[in-house]
């Protein structure tokens, strides 16, 4: 098996199960008062200090949710909502056509649902938002914006976004940028103090932590209206027991992705071009997505355009040799559409339905290379003969 | 009722081969299909589940008993697929069912035809869109739930049969299907003679949640079942005279497209018959949107021709007799046919009732397909209209 999915979710790291499995066996929840739950607590603290370091954050700022689909919603919403009730005027909402869905749809719906108009920063061919983009969105009105949200890097074409500059310029107008940076956690290094973001989006199966657990890094002087009501948890803008196994298990697994991240770059990056390399020697005619230059994309994305090809059969075709990779792009019912972020980038139609999503990790080997090396080639003419349906 | 068993030298065509085939295993999301994959799985070959997404606009739930293209469809041949351990893909062909099935059914129906659009499905869809596709991908066949028989003979050539259940048999709409689609045909459920129980308990065996899914009836992408109205939609209402053999007006209807020949209800005549008996739809002509109405035996017909044959191997020369079924779930009538300048003329033994031009007329040596062809034409046996 060559798993070349890891964009998707990445192997659990050794460490981070058995800091989990430890875990699952103690009794207590961290909002009572009593022994076991002084010791929950503490757990959850010490997890919520060694998360916020590895991302340059302060503890405070750490807000955790049940993953990086919650994160995304409590800061659209949250935000939007909060900077609407304090300035009515305020209900315009800048993102990018390249999100993902979490945020994607978080925004249609504030704009189906809640009097949002939602403008989308154009992009260059390689998904990139650019400051001037944004400043000239802002200064048409700077009074009207309730927040802009770009991502820290894409997770398809794996294009990495100058986070900086448009946290500077955001800042320069006093509106909160928020930033899904799911994909480039571990990867890229990622500093929530110096980033100049107001929220930012992290997950934890993406970076060998469990399922089910994430986090919005929360500037303190952002106080988003909650999207979960209860009991008050996480700073009252997220409610909702604490998952302290889930929450251990996932700081434990962000300090190491943390602590590896240049070794990851480096190695898994000398992957990535191999495994690009090897693609186009096969393969001449595929389209590598993104920006070619490696400062410019994540070190373990590979994503291509299969002229001809549906990225449905590809899928097909490697999955029966035991290579497990995606086409990027989501599924409605099951049937693939063409991407989104494709179609963006100002990919034609019929192009952007024949893509492979080659996403590299830290159990990736010159094996899972080489067993693209050899089947890519013959699967990418098997699938150009049978078309695009 | 079981049929005739075919001889010892023949063998299934999913038996004859030492190797393991690549299979490509339609799945509607029912019993039957997923059974069905489930077997060729069973039987050591290499399958890969796909769902056949037909509707641009899928529904999210199954409402009764109809349909079979709704989200929860695909979900459930997916959990199917998971169990028996196979991959599952959800393959987009809507585009090309509504040209070669939707849009020709309301073609069919609007020129005064009857079309089987399950024929239409199994001719231009799964046995050739998607069958053109699994080659192409480097799968050797595609397998349904169908029952029928694929017969190998010793000189390698590949025969039709009826199911070994005839109760359940279904060759009737395969019988489109010539030498190369059969090459790459495979019915893992039409060598058994079992009843539905059966076929729901063998799913329940294997842990197929569809065990106990209702069957699918009447035409998958008219999910209320209401045809007419699905016609009415597509071809708006155009009202016309319901007149007698002598031409004679008795009644109104909202749309000659609407009707069946040998349809009885729903005619909605207000005078009655002169001898009070009841009338059947006899003809329809959409060009001066007229339907035609008489007594039963009216409806009897010594004869037809037919266009557009397609056969199950070797086109057959000269006049020879057969069994023909004129609609699925029909029975089989007697007839002798020839094939002249490319139109098959078939001639019944005894006169035949209900033959509607649209339907195909399959034709069968035994329990063999030999071909089938659209009936075009018919002769009555009485007067003509």
């Amino acid at each position: 098996m060559a798993y070349l999915d890891h964009a998707a979710t990445t192997p659990m790291l050794p460490e981070a199960v058995e800091v989990l499995t430890a875990q699952l066996t103690a009794t207590g929840n961290a909002s009572s008062l009593h022994a076991a739950g002084r010791r929950a607590r503490r757990t959850v603290e010490e997890a919520r200090e060694t998360l916020a370091e590895s991302l340059g954050a302060r503890p405070s700022e750490v807000v955790f949710t049940s993953g990086g689909t919650e994160a995304d919603n409590l800061a659209v919403k949250g935000l939007y909502w909060a900077r609407r009730a304090a300035d009515p005027a305020r209900t315009r909402v800048l993102s990018s056509p390249v999100e993902h869905h979490a945020v994607l749809d978080a925004v249609d719906w504030l704009s189906d649902h809640e009097g949002a108009t939602v403008e989308y920063l154009p992009v260059d061919p390689h998904g990139r938002v650019h400051a001037e983009a944004l400043r000239e969105a802002i200064a048409r009105n700077p009074d009207d914006v309730a927040l802009a949200t770009v991502m820290w890097a894409n997770n398809e074409i794996g294009t990495v976004q100058p986070v900086r500059e448009l946290a500077d310029v955001a800042a320069e107008f006093g509106i909160p940028l928020h930033a899904d940076a799911v994909q480039a956690y571990g990867q890229l290094p990622v500093d929530f103090a110096a980033s100049g973001l107001a929220a930012m989006t992290v997950s934890g199966h993406k970076v060998g932590g469990p399922y089910g657990i994430g986090a919005l890094l929360l500037g303190r002087e952002y106080t988003p209206v909650p999207v979960l009501h209860g009991g008050g948890q996480e700073r009252h803008v997220r409610s909702g027991t604490l998952d302290v196994p889930a929450i251990a298990s996932f700081a434990t697994a962000g300090r190491i992705a943390a602590e590896r991240r240049e070794w990851f770059a480096q190695e898994i990056g000398a992957l990535r071009d191999q495994l690009v390399e090897a693609v186009r020697a096969a393969v001449p005619e595929a389209i590598l997505g993104g920006d070619p230059a490696t400062e410019g994309r994540l070190p373990a994305n590979a994503h291509f355009t299969f002229p001809g090809c549906e990225g449905d059969s590809l899928l097909l075709l490697l999955d029966a040799q035991g290579i497990e990779c995606s086409t990027g792009s989501a599924c409605t019912a099951g049937v693939a559409q063409p991407s989104h972020v494709l179609l963006a980038t100002g990919s034609d139609p019929d192009l952007a339905r024949g893509t492979l999503r080659f996403s590299l990790g830290h159990t990736s080997t010159k094996a899972d290379v080489d067993a693209v090396a050899q089947a890519i080639g013959p699967a990418v003419e098997r699938a150009r003969n049978a078309g695009l349906t | 009722m079981t049929s005739q068993t075919p001889q010892t030298s023949q063998r299934p065509a999913d038996r004859t081969q030492d190797r393991p085939l690549r299979v490509l295993a339609a799945m509607s999301g029912g019993v039957d299909s997923a059974v069905a994959a489930a077997r060729a799985a069973e039987a050591g070959h290499d399958v890969t589940g796909v769902h056949l997404a037909l509707s641009a606009n899928p529904q999210s739930f199954r409402t009764g008993a109809r349909g079979c293209c709704t989200i929860e469809d695909s979900r459930d041949a997916r959990r199917a697929a998971d169990v028996i351990g196979i991959p599952f893909y959800v393959w987009d062909l809507a585009e090309r069912f509504r040209e070669d099935v939707v849009d020709d059914f309301v073609a069919e129906y609007e020129a005064g035809r009857t079309p089987n659009p399950c024929l239409r499905c199994n001719e231009k869809i799964k046995f050739a869109a998607l069958l053109d596709k699994a080659l192409a991908l480097g799968f050797d066949a595609v397998c349904t739930g169908h029952y029928a028989q694929v017969i190998v003979n010793e000189d390698g050539t590949r025969e039709l049969h009826r199911a070994s259940d005839m109760a359940k048999d279904q060759s009737y709409v395969l019988g489109v299907l010539d030498d190369r689609q059969l090459a790459h045909a495979m019915f893992p459920l039409g060598d058994t003679v079992t009843t539905k129980d059966e076929i729901r308990a063998e799913a329940e065996r294997r842990g197929l949640a569809v065990a106990k899914k209702p069957d699918s009836h009447d035409i998958c992408f008219i999910a209320d079942g209401d045809t007419q109205g699905f016609l009415a939609n597509r071809l708006g209402r155009a009202e016309g005279d319901i007149v007698d053999e002598s031409g004679e007006k008795v009644g109104t209807h909202e749309g000659a497209y609407g009707f069946t020949i040998g349809q009885r209800k729903g005619l909605r005549i207000g005078t009655p018959a002169p001898d009070g008996k009841p009338r059947y739809v006899l003809d329809i002509s959409p060009v001066d949107n007229t339907v035609t109405v008489g007594p039963a035996a009216s409806l009897d017909v010594t004869a037809l021709t037919a266009i557009k044959p397609r056969w199950c191997g070797v086109a057959p020369a000269g006049r020879g007799t057969y069994t023909a079924q004129l609609r699925a779930h029909g029975g089989e009538t007697e007839v002798t046919a020839e094939l002249v300048d490319g139109t098959l003329e078939v001639t019944f033994a005894e006169p035949a009732r209900g033959v509607a031009p649209g339907q195909a007329v399959v034709l069968y040596d035994g329990t063999r397909v030999v071909g089938s062809a659209t009936i075009a034409s018919t002769v009555r046996a009485t007067a003509a209209v």
